[in-house]
């Protein structure tokens, strides 16, 4: 199995990969490739050209300091989650990059794509959301931030524009710390994710200041579960709320049921999976 | 695949293949399971299910973990691919080959080249993994034989072993 011809072009930077996408409205970029290459051999998508972002140095790394982590957009799976003080900020992070895929997809995959791909069943997409990530891009009108609640549109779908380059991924970090968790009941054959739940919890004064809880796998983007965010606000982060917050988590989501989990089991299945992901971040 | 079907200019690739410079000609769709089988004729390598799910193809690019079926031969341009049949040091086995030996780590014998490439990325990350770290770094590498037992026990006698020989 091989993918249709296309032309390849190996971007020497970031303004090298934005002027290609914009010179050529057929061309695609290539990040880890994890997603876009099987895609691509099962004929789905058929770019007439690749460019390719694996050269591009200045798209790697991650650090953390003044409030926030700024990971680089082809940041790997693996380079994200050994990364120097990324478990302890963020556990949910870990948690999640550890559970994509399986090995050479965490060892290939990027942040920056799986972010860009938006799949319905990701798990990073759900955390980053979470955490109130945001995106620096860069297309041919310049850079720009987007804040991830504007990024992700629908299915498969994002709010970038054909040559906009993600570059960097921002996660903030309040002073007050924030304590976070993903859970996912993975498919058992594909991995992806059936439901996943991120949580990341904030408290000021013995409550609750910012509760984000947000659903992936069963609905058509990672949304915020916002009548169970509601029931946590102001009240100490302790069982009663996290049992309330729970059960009312999957309230007021469009959930989608397919041929392995109904609608009924994926609703059940977020109930469980907040109430496990609020009771492991309540427990850091 | 002739060049007139493509009607894409073949480019040149270079790589490093279990220490050796190899050049080839490609077209950018060329996946890097079939340079190395078709082109460098390194048929260890496997194609199993050709869909990114079974790991029969794995070797290592730079050190990373990779299925081959899922990375374009254009990609790795400059890099270096370790594959099966760079672990044997001539005659002498590498130590996870032993193991898969001397455990009866395989039946067929089809997707034991990916399972050991697999095992040995694993093992230079972490030496003495838990058996449940074994069967979560190997979920991207399907057997369709042995039920996973004794690969599991050999990644294990592996793993004893290359600590003994590190002492």
């Amino acid at each position: 199995m091989f993918p249709t011809s296309f032309e390849y072009h190996r971007a020497t930077s970031v303004a090298d990969a934005v002027a290609m996408l914009a010179e050529r409205p057929d061309a695609k970029l290539l990040a880890g490739g994890h997603s876009l290459i099987p895609a691509m051999k099962l004929r789905l998508a058929a770019p007439g050209m690749l460019v390719d972002l694996g050269p591009v140095a200045e798209l790697k790394g991650v650090a953390l300091g003044d409030g926030v982590a700024t990971i680089g957009a082809m940041t790997t799976y693996d380079e994200l989650r050994f990364a120097d003080g990324i478990g302890a900020a963020f556990p949910a992070v870990v948690e999640a990059s550890s559970v994509i895929g399986d090995q050479q997809v965490r060892a290939n995959g990027t942040i920056g794509g799986a972010l860009a791909h938006n799949d319905p069943a990701a798990d990073l997409t759900a955390v980053f959301l979470a955490l109130g990530g945001s995106v620096e891009v860069v297309g041919s009108s310049g850079q720009r931030t987007i804040d991830g609640e504007e990024l992700f549109v629908d299915l498969w779908t994002t709010s970038l524009e054909p040559d906009d380059v993600i570059t960097r991924v921002m996660l903030p970090m309040p002073a007050g710390g924030v304590r976070s968790a993903y859970k996912k009941h993975a498919h058992p054959a594909s991995g992806y994710a059936v439901v996943g739940v991120a949580v990341a919890i904030e408290e000021a004064g013995g409550v609750v200041s910012k509760a984000s809880i947000v659903v992936t796998g069963a609905t058509s983007k990672p949304t915020h579960a916002a009548a169970a965010e509601a029931a946590m606000a102001g009240k100490p982060f302790a069982g009663a709320t996290i049992a309330e917050a729970a059960a009312l988590a999957a309230d007021g989501l469009e959930i989608n049921g397919d041929a392995y989990a109904s609608e009924t089991y994926r609703a059940q299945l977020i109930k469980v999976l907040t109430k496990r992901a609020l009771e492991a971040a309540r427990n850091r | 695949m002739a060049d007139a079907i493509a009607g894409v200019a073949k480019t040149q690739v270079t790589v490093s293949v279990n220490g050796q410079q190899r050049t080839g000609s490609v077209e950018p769709r060329t996946l890097l399971v079939h340079f190395l089988r078709d082109d460098l004729g390194l048929t260890g390598t496997h194609v199993g299910c050709d869909t990114s799910q079974c790991g029969a193809c794995v070797v290592t690019v730079d050190g990373v973990t990779t299925k081959s079926c899922t990375k374009l031969a254009v990609q790795v341009d400059g890099s270096s691919v370790e594959t099966i049949e760079g672990l044997a040091d001539g005659t002498n086995y590498h130590p996870i080959q032993d193991a898969f030996w001397e455990k009866h780590g395989l039946q067929c014998g089809y997707c034991t080249p990916g399972m050991i490439m697999s095992a040995r990325s694993l093992l230079e990350r972490n030496p003495n993994p838990a058996e449940e770290e074994i069967r979560h770094e190997l979920e991207g590498n399907l057997c369709r034989c042995t039920g996973y037992q004794n690969i599991v026990k050999s990644v294990q006698y592996a793993a004893e072993k290359m600590r003994q020989g590190a002492d």
